[in-house]
């Protein structure tokens, strides 16, 4: 028996969601009375995963693999599952993660539940709480299923250290045909994306047309954040659909979600209610936004952000 | 081509949402269902498909007889005719293993749903259902061309796309970018009158079983008050964000 951990890495490097699932999961085999065992595909250093808790890892070197194809990735997470017993197995919420979870799930008959937010609050029966709706509720789960599949949302277990003395073993699967090609991968480079940002600067309506965006870039700059927008924002062309944040947009998970002249529809809190902290910049004092925010400034976005970035700007020669 | 688009029935986007019966079960006092927002995306490329290259668009939702008005407005937008599996829908695994059977009773190449309903946020029936037919699958998929029996496929992956091809058949879990938003069709009034009229089939379950349950709900937790800062004192907004909240 034990627990598996699908960790990604990009080009080599765990980010820090593979470190938040080996936490993560390393808890969930001592709920268990089990062991905790790691898969990593072409890492670079897959003994940084001991740190959080990682006592086995299953390390997979094979150039085929740099392309990541969900239905081959899904097979080899079954063929790993399978050789360690897993009772459970849980895997991070990128992009790519979601993509071959459901298909783990059918590989392996078992129940499937993402946007898993705490530990199981009982083993037997097995119930996790997840986000819903949204992020305008929760349900408490049951899986019924011997196997579990999870994916745990981002950023809502954070990293937990736990220096264990572990081991990496090779692991050499089988490789599947798939049928899928991928013709190619363009990406924005030198920015850091929504999924792995930890602070978030957004702009609405409120920033009056796609030319006034130069203080929210700046602002993310000095902050080492994402660049995010609404959804009118991005309808009306000021702003690519990729930045659109929200229900119907990408969901936003981060420590830190800066919204400026953004009024705080109901549709846009959905999708960005799960970051931590959240700072509102709005004329409005009656905006919805301030009922969602830890912060806010009431105030005119075009004083107020370049006096932010000048004070944040002192404040990191301060603090660095 | 024969284009299955998956409908899943969900609150509108605007719905307050309550529990009842001791927070184990949703309430649907006063909600507005519609066609979930990612689903919109995937019926008008059907659509398009249907006009452009003579496609064959079918609707399918997994569910009691309330949910047939959101068939019928599919319907409305143009599809040719819908099916419905007469059961209630409990969990993502059952709901794709009743779509599978359709799938396999239509014959279709094509199968078009949503990367997530937007009520259960699940994000599993399109790949579970593309792994019990053996189908091709892609997720998260943001523009879809088809010629003959191939198909190019672009993803969102985080910080940029992917671009895939394959053959036919395909299960692809859409969402905006597939179409763009003003391209998304509403019904009109002729739509409507001749959504009377096209098939709308009711088709015994399966009965498969869910494997997973909600034992309850919970709503978040009521928040603080949020703590205004004065414009002129923007200092004091870095000194609570460092201090206070340690995000910086
Ligand atoms: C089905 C559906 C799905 C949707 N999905 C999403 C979604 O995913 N994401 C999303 O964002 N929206 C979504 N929406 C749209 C949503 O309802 C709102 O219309 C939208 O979020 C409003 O965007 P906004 O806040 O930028 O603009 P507005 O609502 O116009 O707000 C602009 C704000 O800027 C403030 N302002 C003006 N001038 C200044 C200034 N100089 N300085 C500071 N503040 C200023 C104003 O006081 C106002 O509060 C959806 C809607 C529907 C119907
Ligand atoms: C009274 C009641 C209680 C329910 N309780 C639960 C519950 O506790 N947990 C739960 O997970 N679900 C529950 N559902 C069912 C839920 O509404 C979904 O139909 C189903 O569970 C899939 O949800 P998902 O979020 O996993 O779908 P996703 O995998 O997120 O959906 C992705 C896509 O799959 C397609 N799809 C999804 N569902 C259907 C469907 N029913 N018919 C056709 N296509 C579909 C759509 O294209 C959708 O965009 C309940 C339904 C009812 C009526």
């Amino acid at each position: 028996m034990s627990v598996l951990v699908y960790t990604e890495s990009s080009e080599g490097k765990f980010k820090k969601a593979a470190y938040e699932v080996t936490s993560y999961g390393k808890k969930v085999a001592e709920q268990l009375g089990t062991n905790l065992v790691v898969l990593a595909i072409n890492s670079d250093d897959p003994a940084a995963l001991y740190a959080y808790g990682a006592e086995k890892v299953l390390n997979i070197a094979n150039d085929s693999l740099n392309t990541f194809n969900a239905k081959v990735y899904a097979d080899i997470i079954k063929q790993a599952a399978e050789k360690e017993q897993a009772q459970v197995v849980i895997v991070e919420s990128s992009s790519n993660s979601l993509y071959l979870a459901p298909i783990v799930a059918v590989n392996l008959n078992a129940g499937y539940t993402n946007n898993v937010v705490t530990l199981p609050s009982s083993t037997a029966p097995f119930v996790v709480k997840r986000k819903a709706f949204s992020n305008k509720a929760f349900n408490n789960t049951e899986i019924h299923s011997d196997i579990k599949v999870l994916s745990l949302a981002k950023n809502s277990f954070g990293l937990v250290e736990n220096n264990v003395s572990g081991s990496t073993e090779d692991f050499s699967p089988l490789i599947i045909e798939s049928g899928l090609t991928s013709e190619s991968v363009e990406r924005t480079t030198g920015k850091v994306t929504i999924a792995d940002a930890d602070i978030v600067v957004s702009g609405g309506r409120g920033l009056k047309g796609p030319e006034n965006w130069g203080i929210v870039e700046e602002l993310a700059e000095v902050l080492g954040a994402a660049t995010a927008c609404s959804k009118p924002v991005s309808d009306l062309g000021w702003r690519p659909h990729s930045e659109h944040v929200g229900q119907t947009g990408k969901p936003v998970a981060s420590n830190l979600y800066i919204a400026i002249g953004i009024s705080g529809a109901i549709q846009h809190l959905a999708g960005v209610n799960s970051s931590k902290v959240k700072v509102v910049i709005n004329t409005d004092p009656e905006a919805p936004f301030f009922k969602a925010a830890d912060y806010g400034i009431v105030g005119d976005a075009f004083e107020v952000v370049p006096k932010l970035i000048e004070k944040l700007k002192e404040f990191k020669a301060n603090n660095s | 081509m024969k284009i299955l688009v998956c409908i899943s029935h969900v609150p509108d986007t605007t719905s307050k949402i309550n529990f009842t019966e001791n927070d184990s079960k949703f309430d649907s006092n006063g909600v507005q269902y519609v066609i979930n927002p990612y689903d919109e995306f995937a019926l008008t490329r059907a659509m398009w498909f249907k006009e452009k290259q003579g496609a064959s668009v079918t609707v399918v939702n997994v569910g009691n007889a309330s949910t047939e008005p959101t068939l019928r407005k599919a319907l409305a937008i143009g599809a040719d005719d819908a099916i419905r599996v007469n059961t209630e829908a409990t969990d993502g695994l059952s709901v794709a293993k009743e779509l599978a059977e359709v799938v396999k009773n239509g014959g279709y190449d094509l199968v078009l749903a949503g990367k997530e309903s937007i009520d259960y946020n699940g994000g599993m029936v399109p790949g579970m259902l593309a792994t019990l037919l053996d189908f091709n699958f892609v997720n998260a998929c943001i523009g879809l061309e088809v010629d003959g029996d191939k198909a190019t496929i672009a993803r969102e992956i985080d910080g940029g796309k992917e671009t895939l091809s394959c053959n036919l058949p395909l299960v692809i879990a859409g969402q905006k970018g597939m179409v763009e938003e003003k391209d998304l069709r509403i019904p009109n009034m002729r739509g409507i009158m001749m959504a009377r009229k096209k098939p709308l089939n009711v088709v015994a379950p399966v009965g498969a079983n869910a494997v997973t349950t909600t034992v309850s709900f919970e709503k978040p937790a009521a928040k603080a008050a949020c703590k205004l800062v004065d414009a002129e004192h923007v200092e004091e907004l870095i000194d609570l964000l460092h201090n206070e909240a340690k995000v910086i």
